[in-house]
């Protein structure tokens, strides 16, 4: 379904990805993990065709995404959905407007078939009764729980998770858990992953991925991985600050850093 | 950095903005043929800049008219003239004050209004969101409110030129005692066609002008905080400048 092939890419000089390679396979969940500014959301800029890669292939549904036309592009969007890290509700509408949204644009269904769809696609993430309410009016996990409404309306092939647990309190921790793994389940969807949390990924995934430094250091079931004797993977799975990550961003000695500016 | 690199930078920044901003006219003029055949989307823009700009841009009309009758009954009347204020304030009104002043109230009101919102949009991702959905933030977004502010402008300003004329007349029958017939008449009598023709146009030219700069400005924004106030206060400094600098090209092509 999603095939990244030996991607390179660099913003401002600065290398991102260097030999990126992973593949997300057709009716599974795909784990993208990494620690922060690994170059995750990155990936799914890439994934969807925002940025191009300066070397290598992006390939979606088959087809290599740098290839394609705008409107190959939005044809390839219209089979995928996404659900942002802060739900990217359209503000000026009801949560029922913005599930609405994707097949009003797309479509030319009468005004009963969207509501029927509108609400089922609502009713499915526990928020029919929430239907006229405003994104403003909304808490954290609401908002997602619509966003992902909003993601499945048109009934992707495909559905990227960018960050979805974070800041979410347990129940809506476990709401969301839930519900990407019944879309897998029930409707087939393809799904990729995006999160550093360990925890909370190695209970839905079957495949997946460690970045760090712009490439792939480990791939395997979750549970491979938490098994994995690599330093980088043990430093990343079981949370420690010592390891090939360094805590610190680069600086020079501190001490005399210290003493330096003290003398000054 | 030396002052003859920095100028140079500056002069290149100064260009590649000129040169975005050409090149996203031209791309908001292409998606700008879909949003027509969209009136719910357009007439809402329409009342967003337009009608939400009212308000102040009726208070500003009615005293610069104001102003207008006292100022030029006190000119014209050392000439003797003063019955011909109606001629002074209707012609100053339509040919010059009420387009200026209406784009410099709009720059202000609905400009920033129109930065801020899609600078915001940029920033919550939303604009992102959609272009993820397969639909073309640029058709939907950009274009209905570039056209919006358009369409709301020559209206504000026929709004603020008649407000504007009841105040000059407040003030000069009213208060001064001028002849109501006499400001009337002489007023029907000297103001042309191409008199409202050259309020008309300039109007149009801010209004491109003003609402070009606002979405420019904030589809361009940079996604934070910083940004998004930035690129509202550049909406407001760029309008104004470009509404004087246009104010005199046009000026000169018309007299």
């Amino acid at each position: 379904m999603v095939d990244v092939r030996d991607v390179h890419y660099a913003v401002g000089g600065r290398e991102i990805f260097s030999g990126l390679t992973l593949r997300a396979r057709a009716g599974r969940i795909t784990a993208v993990m990494g620690p922060s500014g690994a170059g995750k959301t990155t990936l799914l800029r890439l994934i969807t065709a925002q940025n191009s890669a300066d070397s290598g292939e992006v390939r979606v549904f088959g087809q290599d995404v740098a290839r394609l036309s705008g409107r190959e592009i939005y044809g390839i969007r219209q089979r995928m959905g996404m659900l942002f890290q802060n739900g990217a509700l359209l503000t000026d509408m009801s949560v029922f407007e913005n599930v609405a949204f994707p097949v009003r644009e797309h479509s030319d269904l009468p005004e009963p078939l969207i509501r029927m769809l509108v609400l089922t696609k609502l009713q499915a993430v526990g928020l029919r009764g929430a239907a006229q309410l405003m994104p403003a009016e909304l808490s954290g996990g609401m908002a997602r729980r619509v966003a992902l409404a909003r993601a499945i309306v048109m009934d992707p092939e495909v559905l990227i998770y960018d960050e979805p647990f974070v800041g979410l309190d347990p129940i809506s921790l476990g709401v969301i858990l839930r519900l990407i793994k019944h879309m897998n389940q029930a409707l087939g969807i393809t799904s990729i992953v995006v999160s550093h949390d360990v925890v909370e990924l190695a209970k839905i995934a079957d495949d997946s991925y460690l970045m760090s430094a712009g490439r792939i250091v480990a791939t395997g079931a979750p549970a491979e991985l938490a098994a994995s004797d690599s330093p980088a993977v043990h430093q990343f799975m079981t949370g420690s600050p010592e390891g090939p990550v360094a805590f610190h961003y680069p600086a020079p000695d501190y001490a005399a850093q210290l003493f330096d500016e003290a003398d000054r | 950095m030396s002052a003859n690199a920095r100028s140079d930078g500056l002069l290149l920044g100064g260009v590649r903005r000129l040169g975005s901003a050409a090149l996203f006219f031209v791309q908001l003029l292409i998606a700008c043929v879909p949003a027509l055949a969209r009136p719910r989307l357009l007439s809402r823009q329409i009342y967003n800049a337009g009608a939400r700009s009212l308000i102040i841009v009726m208070l500003s009309g009615l005293f610069v008219g104001m102003v207008l009758g006292l100022q030029g009954y006190d000119l014209l009347q050392r000439f003797g003239s003063e019955q011909s204020l109606g001629i002074a304030a209707a012609l100053g009104l339509l040919r010059e004050l009420a387009p200026v002043i209406t784009a410099l109230l709009f720059a202000g009101r609905a400009g920033t209004a129109l930065t801020s919102e899609i600078g915001l949009m940029r920033a919550t991702d939303q604009l992102t969101a959609m272009e993820i959905m397969a639909v073309d933030p640029l058709r939907y977004v950009a274009a209905p409110r570039f056209l919006g502010g358009v369409i709301a402008m020559p209206l504000l300003t026929a709004i603020f030129s008649v407000i504007g004329l009841f105040g000059a007349q407040l003030v000069g029958v009213q208060l001064m005692g001028i002849d109501h017939g006499v400001f009337w008449s002489q007023t029907q009598g000297a103001v042309a066609l191409h008199d409202v023709n050259e309020g008309i146009v300039k109007s149009l030219v801010f209004g491109t002008a003003c609402s070009l700069i606002a979405v420019h400005e904030g589809y361009h924004a940079a996604p934070t905080a910083e940004g998004v106030g930035l690129a509202t206060t550049r909406t407001v400094v760029a309008s104004s400048v470009l509404t004087l600098l246009l104010d005199y090209v046009l000026t000169a092509e018309f007299l």
